[in-house]
């Protein structure tokens, strides 16, 4: 990119040099400064309303509060109140513990899906390995399917009356009911994983087919093969795609929402404020606006900490090897 | 190399197969469960057709329940998702061009600010902007979820780093001696050598559009400017009380047709694009 910057420099400033040599060049010259914000302005319009806008707003929200008069006759007004809206989020047990659950699955699933997705994706890249390009597209094709859609089809696999999973299982002996209390974060769990670890496999598998060949060809003829190879010279050169997999998963897990969803379709038990967007719509449903904005700001905190937070740490590891 | 033993070999096989069927048993499961009437479903075995084939049926019962109600689903889908990654690719074209060919003050500012926005889920907007929009009114209307389709920051910064890539400078300086305007050297070379960058910015788009849940489900309660994905969950919280489950699952079955044919079609695309989201 630098590159690139420093060719163009070069280039006007050659032609602005030439300019007075040909008609109208410096007008034109001149109108160019504009351009830039012309062709910027209806992306960068639209992206102030929908982005920018909404965390404005929400931070805003968040200070204040519907102050209602004593008898309630007047219309509520609303009223400055710093921090303490925060400060109640943190003490909504229901909230907090929206977040701890997030977090635990997600310190269970993350690894899961990783760990299978890198061993697909190893195994697509091994020589030997048949049929690759038919595997690839059953692996990735949960990938093609809609979140939502997917949830829904767990739901109907996941509903005691009809799946034909619980059957299965029963003619073995084993009774699982995927919609009980213990049973509902392994089951939201493996919604997904069964959606997102083809996507993570294609994103490791391009990344490795990227390592030049003559780094696996040296050390085959070292005697370097199979598990050992992919652990000493494949894994450690697609480690930023696993940094990658792992901090978008984070992001991923901290805005889980359609697949609890949906759920809650076949499970009663799974609570209206399973997840933190949850808690948060719950308060969007209740009308408590600033409340919603507080759990909506904090969350985007809460990611923000822990995406970056999980990069550095991976740097300064990176840096210390 | 250990897969040259049988037995590894074997062993290698049987992950890979494994997985596979973890991956495709849920979509043959919807696809069976598609040609089956209410009974069979809960009396025939999941993971096989029963007796009789009831797809066609169950296709024009589907269309037909409640107004035809699950086409004016579809055909919303279809207009959020086409029209919003329309504009969503000429408004990223446009930004990423001019952020990857020209100088100008705060042109990393603007970028950084778009790669943080990609850093922050969609989902987490969501809920801003329905406390916004219900104060400006526009919840419950077309553009709640049309003006929010149209804003992709990954395509500008996939757009940025095609145009870097693929657009020489040269041709450009070309069009500018000729006399050609800004918009128009934009329009009639940038653009002509973008295009297949911007056919996976397009599949991108429309893709997290179709797929989209939680917006529309926030901001429109009318059913008739409900995407499709919005319609086929409330019919399923209703737990098969109004609307029989084989006309859900028939709905989920042509909800996913779309979207698992572009895929298919357009594979070279969006291996494009996942192959740059993982050098950033």
């Amino acid at each position: 990119m630098p590159r690139s910057v420093n060719s163009s420099a070069a280039r006007s400033s050659g032609r602005a040099a030439r300019a007075p040599r040909l008609p109208g060049a410096g007008r034109r010259f001149e109108g160019r400064r504009w351009t830039p914000l012309g062709f910027l302005l209806p992306f960068g319009l639209l992206f102030a309303v929908t982005y920018l806008a909404p965390i404005c707003y929400a931070v805003y929200e968040s200070l204040f509060k519907l102050q209602r008069s004593g008898l309630g006759l007047a219309p509520p007004t609303e009223t400055f109140t710093g921090l303490s809206n925060y400060t109640a989020a943190l003490a909504d047990h229901a909230f907090t513990s929206s977040i701890v659950r997030v977090v635990l699955i997600g310190v269970v699933q993350v690894p899961i899906m990783l760990g299978l997705a890198l061993v697909l994706a190893l195994l697509l890249d091994a020589r030997r390995t048949p049929a690759k390009r038919l595997f690839r597209l059953g692996f990735f094709l949960p990938y093609a399917i809609p979140g939502v859609i997917g949830g829904l089809m767990w739901s109907f696999l996941y509903e005691p009356s009809i799946s034909p999973l619980t059957q299965a299982l029963a003619h073995v002996g084993l009774h699982v009911d995927f919609t009980s209390d213990g049973m509902l974060p392994w089951s939201v769990g493996n919604m997904l994983t069964w959606g997102w670890t083809g996507y993570n496999m294609i994103v490791i598998h391009s990344a490795l087919k990227a390592v030049p060949g003559e780094f696996a060809e040296a050390a085959e003829l070292d005697g370097c093969t199979g598990w050992r190879l992919a652990w000493h010279i494949k894994i450690p050169m697609v480690r930023p795609a696993l940094v990658m997999t792992t901090v978008f998963s984070i992001i991923g897990m901290a805005q889980l929402y359609n697949e609890p969803v949906l759920m809650r379709a076949v499970a009663p038990n799974l609570s209206s404020d399973w997840t933190p967007i949850m808690a948060a719509q719950n308060e969007v449903a209740a009308n408590n606006y600033h409340a919603a904005a507080t759990r909506s700001v904090l969350l985007a905190l809460v990611i923000f900490i822990l995406s970056f937070g999980f990069m550095r740490f991976v740097n300064k590891r990176g840096a210390a090897q | 190399m250990s897969t040259s033993r049988p037995a590894g070999r074997t062993g290698v096989l049987a992950v890979l197969v494994l997985a596979a069927v973890y991956s495709l048993l849920p979509v043959w499961w919807l696809v069976v469960s598609a040609t089956k009437d209410s009974s069979d479903l809960v009396s025939s075995s999941g993971f096989w057709f029963s007796g009789h084939f009831q797809l066609i049926e169950n296709i024009s019962d589907l269309l037909g329940f409640q107004d035809g109600i699950f086409g004016r689903w579809l055909l919303n889908s279809l207009f959020y998702a086409v029209g919003g990654a329309v504009v969503a690719t000429l408004l990223s074209a446009m930004a990423g061009y001019v952020l990857a060919k020209y100088r100008f003050r705060g042109r990393e500012a603007v970028f950084s600010t778009v790669l943080g926005a990609i850093l922050l889920p969609a989902p987490l907007f969501a809920l801003p902007l329905y406390l916004m929009f219900s104060a400006t009114h526009l919840v419950n209307t077309f553009w709640a979820v049309f003006i929010p389709s149209v804003v992709s920051p990954f395509g500008v910064y996939l757009s940025r780093i095609y145009a870097e890539a693929a657009v020489p400078d040269e041709l450009l300086e070309a069009g500018r001696i000729d006399g050609a305007g800004e918009f128009r050297i934009f329009r009639s070379i940038a653009l002509r050598v973008l295009q297949p960058s911007l056919v996976t910015i397009f599949l991108f788009q429309f893709v997290t559009i179709w797929t989209n849940y939680l917006l529309p489900s926030l901001m429109l309660a009318n059913d008739r400017l409900q995407p499709v994905t919005v319609g086929l969950v409330a019919w399923k919280e209703q737990r098969g009380q109004t609307v029989p489950y084989n006309l859900i699952i028939t709905g989920a079955l042509l909800s996913v047709i779309p979207i698992v044919v572009m895929f298919l079609l357009l594979q070279r695309y969006w291996k494009a694009g996942l192959a740059s989201g993982s050098v950033k």
